[in-house]
């Protein structure tokens, strides 16, 4: 019993100090934007890598929930004779919900492991120590520039997501439902308010964040070898998308809460 | 004078470092000999600050390492990885010059270029490499452009970790023709960890053998023959008998 207990209290106390160095690094993070040097073309790249590349990926997720939402809203709304609702719930589905949720995850997925791998290579290799040598802060010439372009980019491609999902569920409405295309734009612009994309894009924004905090703080701490490396890039992408996760619900607390 | 005191160094369960107290004189070429795990490489990150000591002081021309500015004693500095620890990202120019594109030492870059194809050539590289990837280079070559890297800057101190691991005989005796080359062109002081004796011999004015976390012996390499020191003896002559053990 007590060698159970000593067990589950070493496992609590692993999983805090855990906590407490990745808001220990967040908070470093964030501490390197306002003390110079800052290195413009590491964030250049960042950004380029992060919000361009990921484009294609988060557009195809978002054009195909939009349309299969389409689908689920007219059946569901059938039932009870509302299947007018489909333009306005794909909308704000879409807006405060889909396209961050999913835009945040597929980020992660392509992302959180990329910048995980990538400094994890580094750190095993050396090259962490040698940017050091070269008197580089890793955390100003690796980190933050990913952690900045993550927190600008990810809304840029949540906004995109929005629209080709909103979009995927006209195709579908419109080509699909037998619904009239000119009712269904109507129907969509009406219902949405300026919150409900703002909200959005915030979410998209804090996702961003997580995502390279998390590629970045396990790339960092990965372990020797192949196997380390490996370790940290799971690391990485399972912890940003739980984050995503949680994060998405208390930010939608605090939103919409009543 | 680099003037370390009294070093201990423990990684979990595992103390690595017992007590270890060494000098080297300014200018002069220290190779640091034995056996893996001994915690030669640990020694290095210590000095450069990379790893702090849990005890003992190091010193770098009286300036204490945990306590001085870390840029300016930085700048002091070059260091060969094991590996080169090239970066994959940049072509070998812009690896060469990483110091003179940015920091404290950031010059204009076509004169960085240019000072990074001068040391491609002082490592025996023609200046066509200059834009390529380490990825494109054999391990001789990248091992020659990290040398070519750590002298960029014409540093006060080099340190070269296992610069000829890997390396085939003769690549290896190129490399440590270069280092003794440079490191008596420059005047620098020179701090080299290896487990290869022709190194040792090519490199060094003076040896230390470290083994269980403390300096066993150091001298001249001049003497390092008739030591009489049973440490050392057993390891230039890579006996498996003798007061280390060979299961470790």
């Amino acid at each position: 019993m007590i060698r159970l207990l000593a067990s589950l209290g070493r496992a609590v106390m692993g999983a805090l100090a855990s906590i407490g160095a990745v808001v220990l690094y967040a908070a470093q993070t964030v501490s390197h934007l306002f003390r110079p040097p800052f290195y413009p073309r590491e964030f250049l790249n960042a950004l380029i890598q992060i919000g361009w590349l990921s484009l294609p990926v988060v557009g195809l997720t978002a054009f195909f929930t939009g349309g299969a939402l389409a689908l689920q809203i007219f059946a569901g709304g059938s039932r009870y004779g509302a299947e007018e609702v489909v333009p306005s719930i794909v909308a704000i589905g879409m807006v405060r919900e889909l396209g961050p949720v999913l835009g945040g995850l597929m980020v992660a997925a392509r992302v959180a492991s990329s910048i995980a791998a990538e400094i994890g290579t580094m750190k095993v290799t050396e090259q962490i120590d040698a940017l050091t040598t070269l008197s580089t802060n890793p955390m100003k010439y690796l980190t933050l520039p990913r952690v900045l372009a993550a927190t600008l980019a990810v809304p840029v491609l949540v906004a995109v997501g929005d629209s080709i999902g909103i979009f995927g569920g006209y195709v579908v409405g419109v080509n699909r439902l037998d619904f009239n295309a000119a009712t269904y734009i109507k129907n969509t612009v009406d219902f949405l308010e300026g919150w409900d994309i703002i909200s959005g894009l915030v979410k998209g924004a804090a996702f961003g964040f997580i995502v390279a905090t998390m590629g970045c703080y396990h790339g960092m701490n990965s372990g020797r070898g192949a196997q380390g490396v490996g370790r940290a890039t799971k690391s990485a992408v399972v912890s940003a998308s739980v984050l995503i996760f949680a994060a998405n619900y208390i930010l939608t607390e605090l939103f919409f809460a009543a | 004078m680099i003037q370390l005191t009294d070093i201990h160094k423990t990684f979990g369960s595992n103390h690595v470092l017992r007590g270890v107290n060494l000098e080297i004189a300014k200018g002069s070429s220290m190779v640091i000999i034995g056996g893996s795990g001994t915690g030669k490489s640990v020694l290095l990150k210590c000095i450069l600050g990379l790893v702090h000591p849990d005890q003992g002081t190091i010193m770098v021309d009286g300036q204490n390492v945990e306590t001085a500015s870390r840029d300016p004693f930085l700048a002091r500095f070059g260091m060969l990885f094991q590996g080169a620890a090239l970066f994959d990202s940049l072509p070998v120019w812009q690896n060469v010059a990483f110091r003179l594109l940015r920091g404290s030492l950031k010059r204009p870059k076509t004169e960085a270029r240019e000072i990074a194809i001068e040391k491609l050539r002082r490592v025996g590289l023609k200046p066509d490499v200059a834009d390529k990837f380490p990825a494109e280079l054999s391990g001789g070559m990248q091992k020659r452009v990290g040398l070519a890297r750590a002298i960029a800057a014409d540093p006060e101190i080099i340190f070269f970790d296992e610069p000829t691991t890997g390396l085939d005989p003769i690549m290896s005796g190129v490399i440590n023709d270069l280092i003794r080359e440079i490191v008596t062109e420059m005047g620098a002081t020179a701090m080299t960890i290896t487990h290869d004796m022709t190194s040792v011999r090519a490199i060094a004015d003076n040896i230390a053998m470290i083994h269980e976390g403390v300096v066993q012996w150091t001298g001249p390499v001049a003497q390092m023959d008739a030591s009489g020191n049973p440490y050392l003896d057993q390891f230039i002559h890579g006996r498996a008998e003798g007061p280390i053990a060979a299961v470790r």
